[in-house]
């Protein structure tokens, strides 16, 4: 029964109906149908949301970031990338995924708010713009799903090579639980295979990207 | 100052800049669902400045409000002072790469705090954002209006989006607390016939992943779905348990990239980075995160055993 809250998060999702109301409408079902009274579901949803405000500690950086834009950031990462020959989108992708996995993998946190939105991103953008003139705006859309991929990809797939990562952690503490006794070392050496396919698959997905973007402007003619 | 002191200045910051979005908002006249929209910043920013003073219950309260706004469609974004391209291009031959100063001190301090002192890494953002905002506005001679355009332009941008991972944080704990887990846990077991291997690695695998785009979070999967399928499935068939538990938590990974439940990854990008449609970055991570699951089960099958 419980289970119906899932549904309606699926059908939510699906619809494309308002996302806020969605998950709490879910939140309320599957509280009440789990034999939870109303109290008791308003104070778990109000307390977690409370104890989590640190997920939204980026926002003291939208200023920055946004004080940069307007004094020129993406104009002047454009002009850079411009002067690199043999720079693509795909190119900047897989180099930065490349960075993040290396980084992380060293426990070293990059991220959207911090580097694809005020760095990565125009980067790609200004590669492209540099290799066909004026992008359009399913070039533009591609060329950002990608940056924010790129972050992704590194993120997930490297982070648990990092011994005292929090993923590690909770592979160790699990198992403890269990009975197993497992060395965190172990799981991060066990962690590397991955870590290497995801990085082949990026490069692989970026490269496909990069081509259909250079068919689409052969196509329209707009090579410069 | 201690972590949990700071973190609690950095939460009263973040509310002022929510409260300065409400106060746009109000003063002016012609934004549209003003009423609405005021009390959905008026409402987060007193949860953010208050919060720890606040009963849970009230929170929570206050929450549904926030829900009946968006779902009548009562919160919009307002009229924002988007910095003029002439004004940018200006600026960023006079600058230079010094532009770049800001951004690469954020990532230089956030790193140099959270490896060399005791602070966390939450606190690092906050320390980094305070003291970058100082340089930003010596290099550029911007003035305090000028971070306010921008701190209620980017807010706004950004939107109702901004609350979403906390929001499914809080629907997690609800699910945990109903005992949803439990219940899918014992469901896929039933159906998985012992003493074969490879179905045994694929239903880890693929458990962890499906059961993590349902929470959103690999780690909330990872006990569930080692208890119901990794233990007696995998582990109890010989499975080596390093190789095999480090590749179910990357498994269910492949369900994060797949999931708008996971707000943080795939829906914040897509506000922060402006894209149109909304499952944007899920559709693209979709080529890479299916293949990516085989690969697991491959290397879960030929590694671990």
């Amino acid at each position: 029964m419980q289970l119906i809250g899932i549904l309606v998060i699926v059908v939510g999702f699906i619809l494309k109906l308002d996302t806020i109301a969605v998950v709490l409408s879910a939140g309320v079902i599957t509280g009440l149908l789990g034999g939870m009274d109303i109290t008791e579901i308003l104070n778990t949803l109000g307390s977690t949301f409370i104890t989590q405000r640190s997920m939204a500690l980026f926002l003291l950086l939208l200023p920055i970031i946004g004080l940069c834009e307007r004094y020129g950031l993406k104009e002047r990462a454009t002009y850079l990338i411009q002067k690199i020959k043999g720079m693509s989108a795909g190119r900047i992708a897989t180099l930065y995924l490349f960075i993040r996995e290396l980084a992380i993998a060293a426990g070293v946190k990059l991220g959207h708010a911090e580097f694809v939105r005020p760095l990565i991103e125009p980067m790609a953008q200004g590669a492209a713009a540099s290799q066909y003139g004026e992008i359009d705006e399913e070039t533009e859309e591609e060329i950002k799903a990608m940056s924010a991929a790129a972050d992704n990809f590194g993120n997930f797939f490297a982070q648990n090579i990092f011994v005292a990562n929090s993923g590690v952690l909770l592979i160790v503490g699990t198992l403890e639980e269990l009975g197993y006794n497992v060395d965190a070392l172990a799981v991060a050496k066990a962690s590397i295979p991955i870590a290497i396919v995801a990085l082949i698959f990026g490069f692989i997905q970026n490269m496909v990207i990069d081509k259909k973007i250079a068919t689409r402007y052969a196509k329209k003619g707009g090579t410069k | 100052m201690s972590n949990s002191v700071l973190l609690e200045i950095f939460y009263v910051c973040v509310g002022l800049l929510m409260y300065l979005v409400a106060f746009n908002i109000i003063k002016d006249a012609n934004s549209p669902a003003r009423i609405g929209t005021t009390l959905f910043w008026g409402i987060l920013g007193t949860i953010f400045t208050f919060g720890s003073l606040l009963p849970g219950t009230l929170v929570g309260a206050l929450l549904i409000v926030i829900g009946i706004l968006t779902a009548t469609k009562q919160v919009k974004m307002g009229k924002v002072n988007a910095p003029q391209p002439s004004f940018s291009m200006e600026q960023a031959k006079a600058l230079g790469n010094k532009v770049f100063i800001p951004s690469l001190t954020i990532a230089a301090l956030v790193i140099l705090i959270a490896k060399f002192t005791s602070y966390s890494g939450t606190v690092a953002i906050g320390i980094a954002a305070f003291v970058t905002v100082i340089i930003t506005m010596l290099l550029t001679k911007a003035n305090g209006k000028a971070v306010a355009e921008e701190s209620n332009r980017m807010l706004q941008a950004v939107g109702v989006t901004a609350i979403l991972p906390q929001l499914l944080a809080a629907l997690g704990s609800l699910f945990t607390a109903a005992g949803v887990g439990d219940v899918i846990a014992n469901n896929i077991s039933q159906f998985i016939p012992e003493g074969n291997v490879l179905i045994g690695v694929a239903a880890y695998c693929i458990g962890m992943a499906l059961f993590t785009m349902i929470m959103g979070n690999a780690f909330a999967a990872f006990s569930v779905i080692t208890v119901g399928i990794g233990v007696p499935f995998v582990f109890m068939q010989g499975g080596n348990i390093v190789v095999c538990s480090a590749l179910a938590l990357t498994a269910g990974y492949c369900g994060t990239l797949l999931t708008p439940m996971a707000a943080n990854f795939n829906m914040l990008p897509v506000a922060l980075l402006n894209i149109k449609n909304k499952n944007a970055v899920i559709k693209h991570q979709a080529f890479v995160a299916i293949p990516l699951l085989i690969v697991h089960i491959a290397l879960m099958y030929f590694l671990g055993f």
